[in-house]
């Protein structure tokens, strides 16, 4: 099986300019951002949960608390896989109990990650509220769940696969649509 | 990459990689035991058999929470109502225990070299929690995960163990650990206990028998307990041990001042520790034993989390593909 780069989804300018929405999105639908806090979820929601963060500060003159989220130990397909995946801390340095929470993820597609994150964070208190945020939702949900705030909503087949690639962690910026070819 | 491992049966065949590996995965537990909520379902519907031959206490009860934290059930086997009692043979209680299909055992043994053969003949992982005087891995693995979290890392350190080296599994897991990473180990005690052959154990192990000298420049004092069915031998009286072996606030500053001292418990105060020492800035006995919690739980999410090998799986080919399809946008 190979896999192919089919088109791009979103540029590096558009990627930025999805963030600014969203943000300012967030902002506006939360009634205020008292107790607002952006979680992102391991690993391409870390660095868009500090960028729409930063992007706030600007607009809005308020620091938002930013948290991580691993959710390896909330996967539902442990039991599938002969290695265990790799197992990272959270870090989370203010309580959620009442919070309202934004999880923050690159991809929404089976919904499965977010049912992990969710899970992830009731250990770690009670939120007021909890909202999702995706750079992408790719629909072919599993779940039933669905996000607040949508930067970019894209049909896909279910043998294609949504790349985001972040230059905090890819070392470039956009997206693209690839797939799986035999 | 890191080679699996499919036991844990000591230290010494670990590669320093490997032990790396264990350590960094133990860091997101010991986040995990601030958690007001501590209960995983991570390992829901696996069972874990705490098969404990030899009395145990502080080990098995770590083990037993670290295995209901993570959300697996327990077999309990303890020595005193085991049918060893009975003249059953090792082989034949593992057997048994292995016949009602945990996915690992947890085992504790008086004779070196019991997991290692129980492993040989078993078909699920092994964790070794203590095979006579051989090795006791995730002692060390704890201490070790307690050094580098003081000093931010192990390299280069010099160790001194005190007290009964020669019967203590702790000691010999400890030495093969932290000799990996480069440490100058001095061993300690009354001259029976230390015998000279322990000096090629490990690279850079001395055997010193004047703990003055033993403690001289010292970065981690690792306590050992004197076994007082030991030491009520006539060879050595409780009275000698004190006055010659006990770690005092006094022979502590012979160490560097930010010398760290590790007890792997049961600590018996007055003894072979001075009450000031083990209650001091230095002493990390408590950090020890959430550190262990940590250790094990890591060490049972990869050991016993995995699915077997071998072993056919519930899942059928298209269906493990869908779910690795599932999360492909998740995992990285």
């Amino acid at each position: 099986m190979r896999v192919v780069e089919k088109r791009q989804l979103l540029s590096a300018e558009e990627i930025g300019r999805t963030l600014q929405r969203l943000a300012h999105e967030i902002v506006e639908k939360s009634g205020g951002t008292k107790d607002l806090a952006l979680i992102g979820v391991r690993r391409r929601g870390v660095p868009l949960s500090q960028r729409l963060a930063a992007i706030i500060k600007t607009a809005a003159g308020v620091s938002v608390p930013v948290g991580t989220l691993d959710i390896t130990l909330y996967r539902d397909d442990l039991s599938t896989v002969a290695q265990q995946p790799v197992v990272h801390s959270n870090e989370i340095d203010f309580p959620v109990d009442d919070r309202d929470i934004v999880l923050i993820d690159d991809v929404l597609y089976t919904g499965r990650t977010v049912r992990a994150a969710m899970n992830g964070l009731f250990d770690l208190g009670r939120p007021r509220r909890i909202r999702l945020c995706v750079l992408v939702d790719r629909g072919h949900r599993e779940l039933p769940v669905e996000a607040s705030f949508i930067g970019r909503l894209v049909e896909t087949s279910d043998t294609e696969i949504v790349e985001v690639r972040l230059q905090e962690i890819d070392g470039e910026e956009r997206v693209m649509l690839v797939d799986r070819v035999s | 990459m890191l080679q699996r491992l499919e036991h844990l049966l000591g230290i010494e065949p670990l590669t320093r990689e490997q032990i790396t590996f264990i350590l960094d995965q133990a860091a997101p537990f010991q986040e995990f035991q601030r958690h007001p909520l501590k209960k995983l379902a991570t390992l829901r519907g696996k069972t874990v058999a705490l098969a404990f031959f030899e009395a145990s206490t502080r080990t098995r009860i770590s083990f037993a929470t670290a295995t209901s934290r993570l959300g697996a059930d327990q077999m309990n086997l303890q020595a005193e109502a085991s049918s060893l009692k009975k003249g059953e043979s090792l082989i034949d209680t593992v057997r048994t225990l292995e016949a009602m299909r945990p996915d690992g055992i947890v085992m504790r043994h008086s004779s070196s070299g019991a997991a290692a053969f129980v492993a040989q003949r078993l078909e699920i992982p092994v964790l070794n929690a203590g095979d006579g005087t051989h090795e006791h891995p995730t002692q060390a693995l704890l201490d070790a995960l307690t050094i580098r979290d003081r000093r931010g890392n192990l390299d280069g350190l010099n160790v001194t163990i005190l007290g009964d080296i020669l019967h203590s599994r702790v000691a010999r897991s400890n030495i093969h650990l932290l000799s990996k990473f480069g440490a100058q180990i001095t061993l300690c005690g009354p001259a029976m206990w230390v015998p000279a052959e322990f000096e090629g154990l490990a690279p850079n192990v001395r055997r010193v028998l004047r703990i003055e000298d033993a403690l001289e420049g010292a970065d981690v004092i690792v306590v050992l307990r004197v076994q007082t069915e030991r030491i009520n031998e006539p060879a050595l009286a409780a009275e000698e041990y004190i006055l010659r072996y006990q770690l005092t606030s006094e022979r502590l500053r012979l160490a560097k001042s930010d010398a760290l001292m590790l007890h792997p418990g049961p600590m018996i105060r007055g003894l072979e520790i001075d009450p000031v020492v083990a209650d001091g800035p230095q002493s990390c006995v408590l950090e020890q034993v959430t550190n262990g919690l940590a250790v094990r739980m890591a060490l049972l999410y990869h050991l016993v989390g995995g699915a077997p090998a071998d072993a056919p799986h519930p899942a059928d080919a298209s269906s493990s593909a869908n779910s690795a399809k599932g999360t492909s946008n998740a995992a990285d």
